[in-house]
């Protein structure tokens, strides 16, 4: 109890250092919604977007700044590791990469509500909170305040129907998923006694014998964190809103959520349950195993492509919850190495459905796309390169991802998962190469425009980049996962 | 450096396709062709090379390169050859400029993706056959699909996109339990050097080593293809284009046999023993199944294709007879398989290009028109039949010398299919070059051009030589296969092949 004994009714100056990145996208982002709100035309403008991403990458900086040891603070609440400092950068560079990739979007039709890139920060701050959540009522707290934007951020353009659909559903299941979740905590600790994450692994550690209300509790807390990322069977909200948010909010969806919750997910499962393994390991593997099959098999079928790469996503999820499942430093590595890579897969991915429009609308079937090898031959490698690089065949970055995962899961003993988990790939290979076939084997569609922005290009080109020379030079990223992994389990 | 080299030729090549020709008009598909033509020719100079400075007394694995990759799990940029991938190396090396010879007016269209798209192909078959580093060779195996699938699904047949997609959700399912088999590997030993395993894995458990190949063996029976896996072969030889075609019968299919040389029998040995019996039935199913098969097509592509399948059924009965024969023969088979089924299914294209079918019956009497066509269609289907003094005899030859010392039940049911190999390559021979001349566009062929012929010449002289005067390859590959004789029979000394 020592290291929360220290801190207990101790708030220092020096803590204030350890919060600096938080506390300085904090401040930028509310600097922004006044300069927003005081304007005569409220849209979102280059200076919107460009400060939004120096914002990122001044936080990002200061995060690798404040690389050390691992800080409990503000009375045990706040947690700042190697682990959650690697994610906090992963957090950055997918809500740049967001940011990029929507910049040509929001200056459309005279420029849309500056909103956009303010509550794109105010939730990523959220998602900054809930990495380094140490407590369940943090958690909590973070994962709130990281979804109160993101439900406002689905319902983005309310006068489609479909987007305020989205939020809507969004907002009601999150509503739900918090309040079991909330309540599975609230009877954490109405059987042991604290909330606090190293007081409950303590407490597990000490006593063999679980009281049942903790089980139940933690399954409770499971389920919260399952409808987060989206696992099944909490996935049903993925592929509408997927498909009826925005395509940049969509892009923002697949992305830093899915890091932070697949974070948070990690932790909560490893340090303060870490020794109830044997109670959770089991929802995991099945809840896993769901996962992949519903993301294989259940894109087949789609049409859309946004509803498409919510399978895709849905099934990548259910392969990070092997990682999970697996329940040591090799799983905590792989589910990180596997998120990196994703981050720069999906925001890709989102990117070029950015890109699909013709005669100035957006168009989203995947039979727009045909013959797009004839017709725009760059484009089509860039989605080849995506699609190849999701379907897991190396030496795309895909691949890697799925092979630490594997690599976990076989020293965990759940060498049947794995078999499952890559014949899942295999079928989900089939939807990923339909894409590819209809760009290159199919008969030219009337062709999509050619105007490229240039942010939304370096977006793309920054992604396509990682995931096909991931494999040149893959050290640091292994190397730097491995150091995160041992951190959180020390 | 040679062996990076290798493998950096052809990419090299490509990008200079893809980043300094630019357009799609007929001079920048003329360049692209020029390019590559010069890159494969360049990449076998080199691979040349390798078998000069290769000393043919060694047994273990020569022009050694290793390097750090991925930190801190101990896989590495891991590069070597012995005289068992020497060959598969030449074969790759020596066909690629043929296949781009042969496609230099049969594709038209967006020339310059072909290209780019058949270099990488050879860079990853050469990285295939040139890793040590299980996880670099499975990097190279799979990724090999990427440019397959687009050659097929692009420059393909009417079915070709049928068949793509059964090319490559085939192979991808085959070779995804190879990935979990070496990656349990590593989880034991932590190694995925392949040496490594070598000396290490077969301290694994009997019902271990089991599971270990039978999950190998997904992905290389896929690849051979052993009957009933062979499904995928058909479809995507008879729409491939013709450079497809001669690079996935003569190279791609190596990779199934490489597979099993190089891990299936050093790694797992007992396993190997045991499954034995299993890998005969299969392949003695293949060789007389397929065969019949053959006897009935009406596509030549078709009829070719079974072939293969019948014809790598004798390279798995070789490779699984555990004796000095039998391996080294299914290597010849390999070398010669890949040589004569290439020559043929270039005598298909050849026709096709002037008469674009494939049917049998459309033909006939073609002797009487292109009569240098014929006379090499004629040289290649009696390489086919293994016929003495040729390639294919050698390694016939040998295979059921090994076989018949193991068992002779399976040395006679293996030779029946040499009788139907005969029956169907004659039968077609006969229907599509004698005969009147039926069909009038027939009549209107032109024989074969300077180009043609500069592209069967070599594998002429090659046949010819493997047939009359093998020594020079099977010295080199001899200490090789004595020592994968020794590191099979290991442990195995007691229980294993002297039972006859």
């Amino acid at each position: 109890m020592n290291t929360i004994m220290n801190h207990v009714g101790d708030i220092r100056i020096s803590h204030f250092s350890v919060l600096s990145p938080e506390l300085y996208l904090c401040g930028w982002s509310l600097f922004l919604l006044v300069y927003g709100a005081y304007r005569v035309r409220r849209h979102s403008d280059n200076f919107m977007i460009f400060s939004g991403i120096l914002m990122l990458a001044i936080t990002a900086w200061l995060i690798t700044g404040s690389y050390g040891p691992r800080i409990i603070i503000m009375n045990g609440m706040f947690i700042a590791d190697r682990f959650s400092s690697m994610v906090k950068c992963m957090l950055m560079a997918s809500g740049a990469l967001v940011l990029m990739l929507s910049s040509n979007w929001l200056k459309e039709e005279d420029g849309r509500p500056f909103e956009f890139v303010i509550l794109l920060l105010l939730s990523t701050l959220g998602m900054l909170f809930m990495v380094s959540a140490n407590d369940l009522l943090a958690m909590y707290m973070a994962m709130e305040m990281s979804s109160l934007a993101l439900y406002v951020l689905a319902s983005f353009t309310r006068d489609h129907a479909k987007s305020s659909e989205a939020g809507l559903k969004y907002f009601v299941l999150g509503a739900l998923a918090s309040g079991m979740m909330l309540f599975g905590m609230s009877l954490v600790y109405g059987f042991s006694g604290t909330t606090s994450f190293d007081g409950l692994e303590k407490l597990f550690a000490l006593h063999g014998a679980v009281p049942k209300g903790t089980i139940v509790g933690m399954i409770l807390v499971i389920v919260g964190l399952c409808f987060k990322v989206s696992a099944v069977p909490f996935h049903m909200w993925t592929p509408d809103v997927y498909e009826g948010a925005p395509t940049p909010v969509t892009a923002f969806f697949a992305t830093a959520p899915k890091v932070a919750a697949l974070a948070l997910f990690t932790r909560v499962m490893l340090q303060p349950f870490g020794d109830l393994v044997g109670q959770w390991a089991q929802i995991l593997v099945f809840v896993s195993v769901a996962t992949m099959t519903v993301g294989a098999l259940a894109a087949i079928m789609q049409t859309n492509i946004k509803r498409l790469l919510a399978y895709s996503s849905i099934g990548h999820v259910g392969f990070m919850l092997m990682g999970i499942a697996s329940g040591n430093s090799a799983g905590v590595q792989a589910v990180l190495i596997y998120l990196t890579l994703y981050i720069f897969m999906s925001a890709g991915a989102f990117g070029c459905v950015l890109l699909m429009r013709r005669d100035g609308h957006y168009v989203e079937q995947i039979k727009d796309l045909a013959g797009l090898g004839k017709t725009q031959p760059i484009m089509a490698m860039t989605i080849a390169l995506f699609m190849f690089s999701m379907a897991g065949i190396p030496p795309l970055g895909g691949f890697f991802g799925k092979m630490y995962v594997i690599i976990a899961a076989i020293s965990a003993g759940l060498t049947w998962l794995a078999v499952i988990g890559v014949i899942m790939s295999v079928i989900s290979g089939y939807y990923y190469i339909k894409v590819v076939k209809v760009m290159y084997f199919d008969e030219p569609a009337r062709p999509l425009d050619r105007h490229v922005p240039c942010l939304l290009r370096t977006g793309i080109a920054i992604s396509a980049f990682v995931t096909l020379l991931f494999f040149l030079y893959p050290s640091p990223l292994i190397l730097e996962a491995k150091a995160a992994a041992e951190a959180l389990l020390q | 450096m040679l062996l990076t080299y290798l493998m950096l030729l052809p990419l090299l090549g490509a990008l200079v396709i893809l980043l300094v020709v630019k357009g799609d008009s007929e001079h920048s598909a003329g360049e692209a062709r020029i390019i590559a033509l010069f890159t494969t020719v360049a990449t076998f100079l080199t691979s040349l090379l390798a078998w000069l400075g290769f000393d043919n007394k060694s047994a273990d694995f020569q022009f050694v390169e290793k390097h750090d990759w991925f930190s801190g799990l101990n896989i590495s940029y891991h590069l070597g050859i012995d005289g068992i991938s020497l060959f598969m190396l030449l074969l790759t090396t020596f066909l690629m400029p043929i296949c781009i010879l042969c496609s230099w007016e049969s594709i038209k269209t967006r020339v310059r993706a072909f290209m780019v798209s058949f270099l990488l192909l050879e860079m990853m078959v050469i990285g295939v056959f040139i890793s040590l580093d299980v996880v670099m060779f499975y990097t190279f195996f799979e990724g090999m699909l990427i440019p397959m699938y687009l050659i097929i699904g692009i420059w393909g047949g009417n079915r070709r996109i049928y068949a793509a997609y059964k090319f490559f959700l085939y192979t991808f399912a085959g070779s995804v339990l190879f990935l979990i088999a070496i990656l349990y590997l590593y989880n034991v030993f932590g190694t995925t050097s392949i040496p490594e395993l070598i000396k290490q894995s077969r301290a694994l458990s009997p019902h271990v080593q089991h599971l270990l190949w039978l999950a190998m063996f997904a992905s290389f029976a896929v690849k051979v293809p052993m009957w009933p896996f062979h499904t995928w072969l058909p479809d995507a030889h008879v729409q491939a284009p013709t450079a497809g075609s001669v690079i996935l019968a003569g190279i791609l299919l190596k990779m199934g046999a490489y597979g099993f040389l190089r891990f299936s029998l050093p790694m797992l040995p007992e396993a190997s023993h045991y499954f034995a019996p299993f890998i005969f039935t299969l392949s003695v199913i293949a060789v007389i199944y397929t065969s019949l098969v053959a006897l009935m097509q009406q596509d030549m592509k078709k009829l070719i294709a079974y072939s293969s399948v019948a014809h790598m059924g004798f390279v798995t009965i070789g490779i699984f007879a555990f004796n000095m024969q039998g391996i080294e023969g299914a290597i010849v088979q390999m070398i010669s398989h890949g040589l004569v089924s290439g020559a043929l299914f270039l005598c298909v294209g050849v026709v096709y290009d002037r008469l674009h079918t494939r049917e049998i019956d459309r033909y006939g009497g073609v002797v009487n028109v292109m009569p240098k066509y014929a006379a090499f269609f004629m040289f290649f289907t009696m390489a086919s039949v293994g016929l003495p003094s040729t390639s294919g005899f050698v390694g016939e030859f040998l295979v059921l010398v090994g076989i018949y010392k193991v068992s002779s039940l399976v040395a006679f049911l293996a030779t029946t299919g040499i009788v139907l190999g005969a029956a169907y390559m004659l039968w077609l021979y006969r229907r599509v070059v004698f005969g009147p001349v039926k069909n009038t566009e027939v009549a209107g062929m032109h024989e074969m051009n300077g180009r043609e012929l500069a592209f069967f010449i070599p594998i002429v002289l090659m046949v010819v030589w493997i047939g009359l005067y093998p020594k020079p390859y099977l010295a080199a590959m001899e200490p090789s296969v004595a020592q994968l004789i020794k590191q099979v029979s290991m442990n195995t000394s007691e229980t294993g092949v002297k039972k006859k």
